[in-house]
């Protein structure tokens, strides 16, 4: 697993960075202009992904720009597609 | 009822906050786009936000057409896995200058599917971008069942034809006849190129109602001003309207005779007359001219 990133800051996105970690499980750690209201929920969704994905352990890093589920979703697999190279759509 | 299309939107695939929206602006069909408007490196990332997207985005009655990279490309088939796993209304192919090439697409399509347990889901339409696609477009167009509209793409078009693209729209007119004949011939829709001047929309009007009178259905557009204008150009005249209320009462009250043949004033109203008034009616009904209870 290497370091990477999915997303931009731009309005609707959501910027993910993984990175490998020591330790066993997912640390988030979330800057969101709606985190009051939603934080917990996005934390929620990028968790659910990463474990879809099998990831055990890792540090992520969001910096979300009023995401939807969906995108959220999509920028977290993307991001671990790229740290672990291997995709869900793999034929 | 046939579907409409007189707006096909493009909306580039790597941009969440458009792909949101794209729907409430009330275009007939969205194409969210793999192809062109994504960068190489973020085609991976553009698949995935489509492939939620299209899942989880309620886009109402909205056609969803996903266009995809070549086949020639390392994206293709798992833009088409993605995307069939998604439930994608149309895969829209880029660039197809041959028969052989849709039959390749529809084999990708039907593998997924057959996975999946939903075979024959998935429509395919084709942009035409090259002088050979336009030789080849009736082939094109009647190469799979699934076909459900053949495109211009005009700007790859006239870069492999040696010319460009000018006011007068002089250098597609052989393309742009060629693929609505194409298409009537094969019992498909036809959809022009987009226009890309939102600064001059008298301009764009005068296109679309040139395209309109060629016999295509509608027009790929770039932004959602351009849809308004093409909805007006597209919505039938108000005489055309009463015409076609009085053949369609007539067709009623053959049936209920259990007559085959409808007349209008003593006179026979033949199959094309019919089919035209019928067509008249769902746009005016699209264009919000009727109410849907009326017929």
């Amino acid at each position: 697993m290497k370091p990477s990133q999915a997303g931009t800051l731009e309005s609707g996105d959501i910027f993910i960075q993984v990175f490998p970690a020591d330790t066993d499980g997912i640390e988030i750690e979330l800057d969101s202009t709606v985190a009051y209201q939603f934080g917990e929920q996005i934390k929620k969704v990028i968790l659910e992904t990463a474990s879809q994905l099998g990831l055990e352990r890792a540090y992520i890093e969001a910096v979300d720009k009023g995401a939807l589920d969906c995108t959220i979703r999509a920028r977290t697999t993307a991001a671990i597609e790229r740290a672990t190279g291997k995709s869900i759509f793999d034929v | 009822m046939q579907r409409l299309r007189r707006t096909m939107m493009f909306v580039p695939g790597n941009n969440p906050g458009m792909m949101a929206d794209a729907h409430i602006y009330g275009p007939d069909s969205i194409m969210l786009d793999l192809e062109d408007s994504v960068t190489l490196a973020e085609k991976d990332a553009a698949r995935l936000l489509v492939y939620h997207a299209l899942q989880s985005v309620d886009y109402g009655q909205t056609e969803m057409v996903v266009r995809i990279n070549p086949l020639s490309t390392p994206f293709g088939r798992k833009d088409i896995e993605a995307v069939v796993r998604a439930g994608v209304d149309v895969i829209r192919m880029p660039k197809t200058e041959t028969a052989d090439e849709v039959r390749e697409v529809e084999a990708e399509i039907e593998r997924v599917e057959e996975r999946l347990g939903c075979l024959g889901r998935t429509q395919i339409m084709a942009a035409i971008e090259s002088a050979l696609g336009v030789v080849n477009a009736y082939d094109i167009a009647t190469a799979s069942k699934r076909m459900m509209g053949i495109a211009l793409g005009a700007e790859d078009y006239c870069a492999n034809l040696k010319t460009q693209r000018s006011q007068t729209g002089d250098e597609l007119r052989l393309a742009r006849e060629t693929i609505v004949v194409a298409a009537r011939a094969a019992g498909i829709d036809a959809l022009d190129t987009v226009y890309s001047n939102l600064n001059d929309m008298e301009a764009f009007r005068a296109e679309v109602e040139f395209i309109k009178t060629l016999g295509f259905d509608g027009k790929s557009i770039i932004n959602p001003r351009q849809i308004e204008v093409v909805n007006e150009v597209f919505a039938p005249k108000e005489k055309d309207i009463q015409k076609a209320r009085t053949i369609l009462a007539a067709i009623r009250e053959a049936e209920a005779r259990g007559s085959g043949v409808v007349a209008v004033n003593g006179k026979m109203v033949d199959r094309p007359v019919v089919i035209r008034a019928q067509r008249t009616i769902e746009l005016a009904k699209a264009s919000g001219l009727i109410d849907n209870e009326d017929f």
